[in-house]
C-alpha cells in the first residue's frame, strides 16, 4: 500500500515537472544576482575606452578565445575558447564610471552553465589588470 | 537486514551527492594564462612597417576571402575582424580504417568518421607601443561534425604552418594594396 502511494507521488511529481515550461528557465535569476554582479566588475584608473577594449581583446586572445564580436559605442567584446570538448562563451563590457574610471564586467559560460565562481573570474581581472599595469577595483 | 537497510542508505545518500555534484562540476582555472601563451602569441603574430592600419584591416579582409571565408562581424575601430568558412573534412585514412573494422566486426564506426568543419578565424590589429607599426594577431578555431551530423571535435588551430601561410598571403594582399591592384 506504502509502496503505491510512493509511486503516484513520484508518478505525479514527475508529470507535472514535465508541464513546466523551459523557456523561463533562460531568465531566471536568483537572490545572488548583486554577488554575481559584483564578481564579474572591476574598476579601472583609466579613461580611454578604446585602449581598454584593445587591451580586453588582446588578453582574451592570450587566453586563447577567439573574437567572434566587437562594438565601440557599447564597449562590448565576445569570445569563444574550446577546453576539451566544452565551448566557453565570454563577453566583456567596458562603460564608464564617473569621469576618472572604467568599469569592466565579464561574464562566462561554459555550454549552459553560468560560471558563478568569484577565483574565475579573479583570474581574468589579474590578467587584464598585467596587461594594463593598472590594479583592477574591487566594486560594491 | 538492519546491515542491509544501512548499506542501501549508505548508496542512495552517495547516489544523491555523486548526482548533485556532478551538475555543478564546472571547469576551474580556465581564465588564467597558460603555459605556452607567449609561443601561442609569436605563433599568431606579426608586425608590419606601416601606420595606416585602415590598410592592413583591407588587406587581411582581402586575404581571407583569397582563401574562400565569408567576413562575418567587423569592427575597424578596434581593428577586429571575423569570419568563417565550411569545409570537408573527410580524412580517406580515418574512413578506411573505419570500413575495414565495420567489415570486420558488423559495428557501425563509419557514421563516426569526420565529414564536415567550419573554421572561424577571427584577426585583430592594433599599433603597436611606440606607433610606428602596426601588429596584427589571428586566431583560428575549428568545429568538426561526423557522417551523422553530430560535433565531433572542437579545438584551436595550433599548426605554425597554416598561420605561416595566412601571413604569406597577408604580405602579399598588403601589397597588392599598396600598389592598388
Amino acid at each position: 500500500m506504502r509502496h503505491i502511494k510512493i509511486s503516484a507521488v513520484v508518478f505525479t511529481l514527475l508529470v507535472l515537472s514535465g508541464c513546466a515550461t523551459t523557456s523561463n528557465r533562460a531568465f531566471q535569476m536568483d537572490e545572488s544576482q548583486v554577488m554575481l554582479r559584483s564578481m564579474q566588475t572591476r574598476a579601472f584608473d583609466m579613461t580611454d575606452k578604446r585602449k581598454m577594449m584593445q587591451t580586453v581583446i588582446s588578453t582574451m586572445q592570450d587566453l586563447d578565445f577567439v573574437i567572434d564580436d566587437a562594438d565601440v559605442t557599447i564597449g562590448s567584446v565576445t569570445g569563444t575558447k574550446f577546453i576539451n570538448q566544452a565551448v566557453v562563451t565570454m563577453s566583456v563590457t567596458v562603460r564608464p564610471r564617473g569621469e576618472t574610471q572604467l568599469l569592466v564586467r565579464a561574464n562566462a559560460q561554459v555550454g549552459v552553465t553560468v560560471i558563478k565562481d568569484p577565483e574565475t573570474y579573479q583570474d581574468f581581472f589579474n590578467t587584464l589588470g598585467k596587461s594594463l599595469f593598472l590594479t583592477a577595483q574591487q566594486v560594491d | 537486514m538492519n546491515r542491509i537497510r544501512r548499506l542501501s542508505k549508505f548508496t542512495f545518500i552517495s547516489f544523491a551527492c555523486l548526482a548533485l555534484v556532478g551538475c555543478v562540476a564546472t571547469p576551474k582555472g580556465f581564465l588564467k594564462p597558460g603555459e605556452n601563451q607567449l609561443q601561442k602569441r609569436q605563433l599568431q603574430t606579426r608586425q608590419y612597417d606601416t601606420k595606416n592600419q585602415e590598410q592592413i584591416i583591407a588587406s587581411v579582409a582581402g586575404v581571407l576571402q583569397d582563401i574562400g571565408f565569408t567576413i562575418g562581424e567587423s569592427e575597424t575601430e578596434v581593428g577586429m575582424v571575423s569570419a568563417s568558412k565550411s569545409a570537408d573534412a573527410t580524412d580517406g585514412g580515418q574512413v578506411a580504417a573505419a570500413v575495414i573494422f565495420d567489415v570486420l566486426f558488423g559495428s557501425n564506426t563509419t557514421s563516426q568518421c569526420d565529414k564536415n568543419q567550419v573554421v572561424k578565424a577571427s584577426v585583430v590589429t592594433k599599433a603597436s607601443e611606440d606607433g610606428s607599426k602596426t601588429i596584427v594577431r589571428v586566431t583560428f578555431q575549428r568545429v568538426v561534425w561526423n557522417m551523422s551530423n553530430q560535433v565531433s571535435k572542437v579545438e584551436t588551430i595550433d599548426d605554425p604552418e597554416i598561420y605561416q601561410k595566412f601571413f604569406d598571403g597577408l604580405s602579399k594582399a598588403i601589397f597588392l594594396e599598396a600598389q592598388k591592384i
